[in-house]
């Protein structure tokens, strides 16, 4: 298993912090991971991206050039990450605050309405973790347990019924995708 | 202590220096090396050391030469244009034989530069970017374990031979996060014993050591005699990782991060029938010249991956000495290879085909460059001109 991993959206999204969490959880689950977040002259408000990688394996560059999975959180990510996915790979797509869709054929799509799903749970912010609970769902790269341990050693400082509201934003997402 | 953990490029060389013994960090900020301070500014003062934030790059490498003087397992870290402002501290300390360790997290260069990640101060880490006939043992970690883990060994050369040691990493690798383990217990310098050459007072009898970068009029006979020391390292010091190199047609020589995506060209290579194998110094200087003269003569075409024009490629040319074809697959000033534009390079090697291979004279062909003057402008020197 060798999993290269883009995560997209808006700075302020949560898309670096999943990115830690996903690369956290593989940790916990005794696999090989990386993270890295993108380069450039990104600013507040602008769009914010990272690389993860978790594999059995060893990781080999950390920056993932050609991913085998990408979540979009925003708009202008779309058309930016795209075009960059494996043939074959998946895509999973923020369908709350994305209207357009993807035009390739030959990649899996997923849209998840992630703002939607987080409002219903009562926290716009936990639209990332809505996400990853889908990427996790379709990919099985990491497990769900991993995630909720990564959680606590990730966000130290978050109260516990802050963790439990992640939790349940986590699950939302894994059991959206049927 | 084996148990793996994630932690930051930078984060875990700050850790791992301290876990080493240093208890002297004296910095400057500059991107993307910023953590490796910030964590020392934290950390340094509960292990019992000192955090100094200087006013420049050349404060800090002095104020590491005077701790240095004392024994202290002293450092520094900063970027590429910080490293630069260095140097003269750095020969200064060569001079003075004094031990110490400076990191280089490497961005985009010449000059200012980017904050990405870059390979294009080997020549300055290898060559000595300061004055005189000196040399700095270099080590290029390519994971953030390595960065953890190396700062020990950097100590440990340093003080063996007496001389400063750079750990070359890159912006990448000091920004990215890995699972890594350290792989030493923590040390504690108290418990080391001094060093027989710190300046100290005068005791029991014995007279005050002094520590001089000027040691009177037979410089000859100084640096001649420090030559000893460097030829004993190029013997005995030399450290390299080989993957696949026994039995490959194309061998690929790259540190650091781009070795990383050799492995990745490695394993599509395979899937297409290629035998490729990838041979990565861990030392810059002294670099293994002779495994790699050796591992050379049994593949069709060595291709240098780099993060730059061209500068490792020259010792490896050195190393092989005509017996094989060196190409050059080159990425400056903040390219990153991948595996598949490696495995381009790969092929042309094998096919003759010139797709991925740089070569600069090839790179200038049909380029024509001309210094004009206009004296419509004005002329040198006229401050009037030019209206």
């Amino acid at each position: 298993m060798y999993q290269g991993i883009r995560i997209a959206g808006f700075g302020g999204q949560g898309v670096v912090s999943a990115g830690i969490l996903l690369a956290q959880a593989g940790v916990e689950d005794k696999k090989n991971a990386s993270w890295l977040p993108s380069y450039g002259p990104e600013m507040r408000g602008g769009t914010a991206n990272c690389s993860v990688v978790v594999t059995d394996g060893e990781v080999y560059t950390p920056i993932v050039s050609a991913p085998d999975s990408v979540i979009v959180m925003n708009e202008p990510s779309l058309p930016k990450f795209e075009p960059l996915i494996k043939k074959g790979g998946l895509l999973i797509l923020n369908s709350s605050l994305i209207n357009s869709r993807p035009t390739r054929q030959d990649i899996d799509v997923v849209c998840v309405p992630c703002n939607d799903i987080a409002k219903e749970l009562g926290m716009d912010r936990i639209a990332n973790l809505v996400a990853l609970g889908a990427f996790i769902k379709k990919t099985g790269a990491v497990s769900l347990q991993s995630v909720a341990n990564a959680m606590k050693k990730v966000y130290k400082r978050a109260k516990p019924e802050m963790l439990e509201l992640n939790q349940k934003a986590l699950q939302a997402g894994f059991d959206f995708v049927k | 202590m084996t148990e793996k953990t994630l932690r930051k490029g930078n984060e875990a060389l700050a850790e791992g220096a301290i876990r080493a013994g240093a208890r002297f960090f004296a910095g400057y900020p500059i991107t993307p090396q910023n953590e490796v301070p910030e964590y020392m500014s934290a950390y340094m003062a509960d292990a019992g050391g000192a955090f100094v934030q200087a006013e420049s790059e050349v404060a800090a490498i002095n104020m590491v030469y005077g701790a240095a003087a004392t024994g202290t397992r002293s450092m520094t870290s900063s970027s590429s244009p910080g490293i630069s402002l260095k140097q003269e501290g750095i020969t200064y300390l060569a001079s003075a034989d004094l031990p110490c360790l400076i990191v280089n997290v490497m961005r985009g260069g010449p000059g200012l530069g980017s904050i990405g990640g870059a390979q294009g101060d080997y020549f300055q880490a290898t060559r000595g970017g300061g004055n005189g006939d000196y040399r700095v043992i270099v080590l290029a970690p390519n994971s953030v374990e390595e960065l953890g883990n190396f700062p020990k060994l950097g100590f440990e050369l340093a003080e063996k031979y007496r001389m400063p040691c750079m750990i070359l990493a890159d912006g990448i690798l000091g920004q990215m996060m890995e699972s890594m383990a350290f792989h030493f217990d923590p040390i504690d310098p108290r418990a080391l014993g001094k060093l027989d050459w710190a300046v100290d007072i005068e005791k029991n009898g014995r007279p005050k050591r002094k520590v001089f970068s000027y040691k009177g009029d037979n410089l000859i006979a100084d640096v001649t005699e420090r030559a000893k020391r460097y030829g004993l390292i190029e013997k005995t010091e030399t450290r390299w990782e080989e993957r696949d190199c026994e039995d490959c047609d194309v061998l690929l020589v790259a540190y650091g991060l781009s070795s990383r995506a050799c492995l990745e060209a490695i394993q599509k290579a395979k899937e297409e029938g290629l035998k490729v194998g990838l041979f990565r110094p861990i030392t810059l200087w002294p670099f293994p010249a002779q495994r790699l003269a050796k591992l050379a003569t049994r593949a069709k075409a060595v291709l240098a991956v780099e993060q730059s024009l061209g500068q490792m490629v020259q010792d490896v040319k050195l190393a092989i000495n005509g017996q094989t074809p060196v190409y050059l697959n080159a990425y400056p000033a903040g390219g990153q290879p991948d595996g598949n534009s490696i495995l381009t390079a790969v092929k042309s090697c094998l096919n003759g085909g010139k797709e991925g291979l740089f070569d600069l004279q090839e790179h200038a062909e049909g380029f024509a460059y001309e210094c004009k003057r206009d004296l419509s402008l004005g002329v040198q020197g006229d401050c009037k001109g030019g209206k």
